[in-house]
């Protein structure tokens, strides 16, 4: 590799507790994300998040270590229930939050026109793809960055950075849904609990797990099989998009979506950064803190490497998608469409 | 509720097709809607998936005017996801057909449309007033809300819309659009990709159902989309929706007899049909999936609820 001029791109993880934000401003993080302890924000479980107290004493220890803190409230407020949106984002602009991070137009528009100074940036729940559609966010709150949908080449994020008047934030390691993500409804079709509304996708509460004599474990949510699993077969979480169905066409139980695969982009953090990413994602607020303390750290150690003309040592993150295949989703190419 | 009818006349809308039907299945169904349909106003255009609209096109103007001359309004949709050159190409090229003819499904629309008049679709994330007085700020004057919504936001949505100077639909028949995706599942059933798909959707004309593995319909696949098995029906909440200030009550277009699902809905926003009768009526026709009821009223979508009517 040559020693060519990169920017270097901001690494922004995942922090699902005060813990989880400490842990992972240790590691090397440049900035964490979190959200609050209710429907504001696209992690809403139990045990996760930050009570206002724990995020004003979290933003003061990332700011002494130079870490940024940004705020998710990126869900969408049902019509008669914005005040708990408005409320998340007048707390986190208060406490000198370094950015909130949104999808809702409704709420967008309020921390624009309330908070004229905040930073805001789009958050992947707005599902914006098209520089029209992103241009159309900067142009109308002011938004500074855009995290991008899982779902363009690196070409294409490329062409993209040209077009658009913001930073890009790109996801590189962690879970991957598979559908566009701030449009999907399939948890509320089989729970009655929204991704949208209420911040959960396949939430715990609605998992079941049955196992017969042979000891073959069946998996439901909301009632639904997701998928079965053989006695000795490593079972996956229940996620309706990662499951297992019978299908015209097709004999046997089938991936009609995705395997269970995580992303894992390490290989490709040259090209990203290259085409303009800004800032590299690393998905896991519901992860514990070894996980984020290894992914975080090595993820550092891999940009550093980038930035110094090293071959970025990627090895050590493969033991981290935890049985899960990796994949380099539609980052990879137009084939994976 | 259900003697409470608003004043007002509710609009019967037929949603765009979301399924890939070939072009003289498309015209000739738009034509028998333009000839027999109690239909108010008519959503025409592709918004699953733009390698599907090129079939179509030749036949638009003739089934716009024939529509048109039917007294019915025509509006046309544009894409709900659009990321490649070929989709922004398209969105553009269908938002400068003019106006308050355009109903935008995605935010690269709505930057096309802002500052004159236009409609929403329902694959825009409308969930509250603020974002409704936003959109309306731009000049959206007709709103279809998301599927999912409860009753008690459309509720609220339904109070705040009149003095913004919007009216609003919600969808009341047909499988209800769960999730898009970048990839298309057809092409993968298939050994193929997006690019390469050779259109294997055009098999299945009200979507590809996915059963679970214990053999229960649970979603059906239409390329980048997914839908819903069951086939939404809120003939038995028409009444509640009417009070609630929804004028709009949108059919979502499947392969079973959409002009008879039309009088009956018709007739129903009319007053003059029960819900029960109107539920067997509609079972009649060969729905695509079991009637489900459950976003309505705050509960699993897949859930059909309401205890005072019977069992189809």
């Amino acid at each position: 590799m040559t020693a060519e001029k990169l920017t270097r791109p901001e690494l922004v993880c995942p922090a699902g507790t005060p813990a989880s934000l400490r842990t992972a401003v240790d590691a090397g993080a440049d900035a964490v994300y979190c959200g609050f302890q209710n429907a504001t924000n696209a992690r809403n479980f139990p045990g996760l998040n930050f009570t206002p107290a724990e995020l004003q004493a979290a933003i003061a220890y990332a700011h002494d270590r130079g870490a940024k803190v940004l705020l998710a409230v990126n869900t969408f407020p049902p019509a008669g229930q914005t005040d708990l949106w408005k409320e998340a984002i007048d707390i986190g602009a208060g406490f000198g939050i370094d950015a909130i991070i949104v999808a809702d137009i409704g709420v967008a528009d309020y921390a624009a026109r309330r908070h004229p100074g905040q930073r805001l940036h789009l958050s992947v729940q707005a599902g914006a793809a098209s520089p029209e559609a992103i241009g159309f966010y900067c142009r109308e709150f002011g938004v500074k960055r855009v995290v991008l949908p899982r779902m363009l080449t690196v070409a294409e994020i490329s062409g993209l950075h040209q077009q658009i008047p913001c930073e890009i934030e790109a996801f590189v390691f962690g879970n991957i849904g598979m559908m566009a993500e701030g449009r999907c409804s399939l948890t509320n079709y089989a729970t009655g609990l929204s991704t949208n509304m209420d911040g959960v996708c396949s939430p715990a509460s609605q998992v079941q797990y049955e196992e017969d004599a042979e000891r073959n474990l069946t998996t439901r949510l909301g009632g639904f099989v997701v998928d079965r699993f053989a006695c000795g077969e490593s079972a996956g979480y229940p996620t309706i998009c990662k499951g297992r169905y019978h299908v015209v066409g097709r004999t046997g139980a089938y991936h009609a979506f995705e395997e269970p695969v995580s992303l894992n982009l390490s290989a490709l953090l040259p090209d990203l950064m290259r085409a303009g990413v800004t800032a590299l994602k690393i998905e896991g607020r519901q992860r514990s803190r070894a996980y984020v303390r290894n992914v975080v750290a090595a993820f550092r150690k891999a940009v550093d490497a980038v930035l110094a003309g090293r071959d970025p040592e990627i090895a050590s993150l493969l033991a981290l998608t935890e049985g899960h295949r990796e994949t380099q989703g539609a980052f990879q190419g137009k084939t994976w469409r | 509720m259900a003697m409470t009818m608003a004043a007002a006349k509710s609009e019967l809308i037929l949603g765009p097709v979301p399924f890939h039907w070939s072009v003289e299945t498309v015209r000739d169904f738009y034509f028998r809607i333009a000839d027999e349909a109690p239909i108010d106003a008519v959503y025409l255009g592709e918004v699953v998936c733009h390698k599907r609209a090129p079939f179509f096109a030749p036949y638009l103007d003739e089934v716009a005017n024939r529509l048109k001359a039917a007294g019915k309004r025509v509006v046309f949709s544009t894409l709900a996801e659009v990321m490649l050159p070929a989709e922004r190409r398209l969105v553009e090229a269908v938002c400068a057909m003019g106006g308050d003819l355009v109903e935008a499904n995605d935010v690269s629309a709505l930057s096309h449309l802002a500052g004159r008049p236009h409609h929403i679709g329902p694959y825009m994330n409308v969930y509250n007033e603020d974002t409704l007085k936003f959109l309306a700020g731009k000049g959206a004057v007709h709103v279809s809300l998301p599927a999912e919504l409860p009753a008690n936001a459309l509720r609220a949505l339904g109070a705040a819309a009149p003095a913004l100077g919007v009216s609003l639909d919600v969808q009341v028949f047909g499988r209800v659009p769960l999730a898009l995706s970048a990839r298309c599942y057809h092409a993968r059933l298939t050994g193929r990709t997006k690019d390469s798909c050779q259109y294997a959707c055009e098999a299945d004309p009200d979507g590809l159902a996915l059963d679970t593995l214990e053999g229960t319909p649970f979603l059906a696949i239409n390329g980048i989309q997914t839908l819903s098995h069951s086939c939404l029906n809120l003939a038995g909440e028409l009444a509640d929706l009417q009070a609630m200030g929804i004028t709009g009550f949108r059919l979502s277009p499947h392969s079973c007899d959409m002009v008879a699902v039309a009088e009956i809905f018709r007739t129903v926003a009319d007053d003059a049909l029960g819900p029960d009768e109107a539920e067997a009526r509609l079972a009649a026709l060969d729905p695509p999936g079991p009637f489900a009821n459950g976003f309505f009223h705050g509960a699993a979508g897949c859930i059909r609820t309401g205890a005072d009517r019977a069992q189809a």
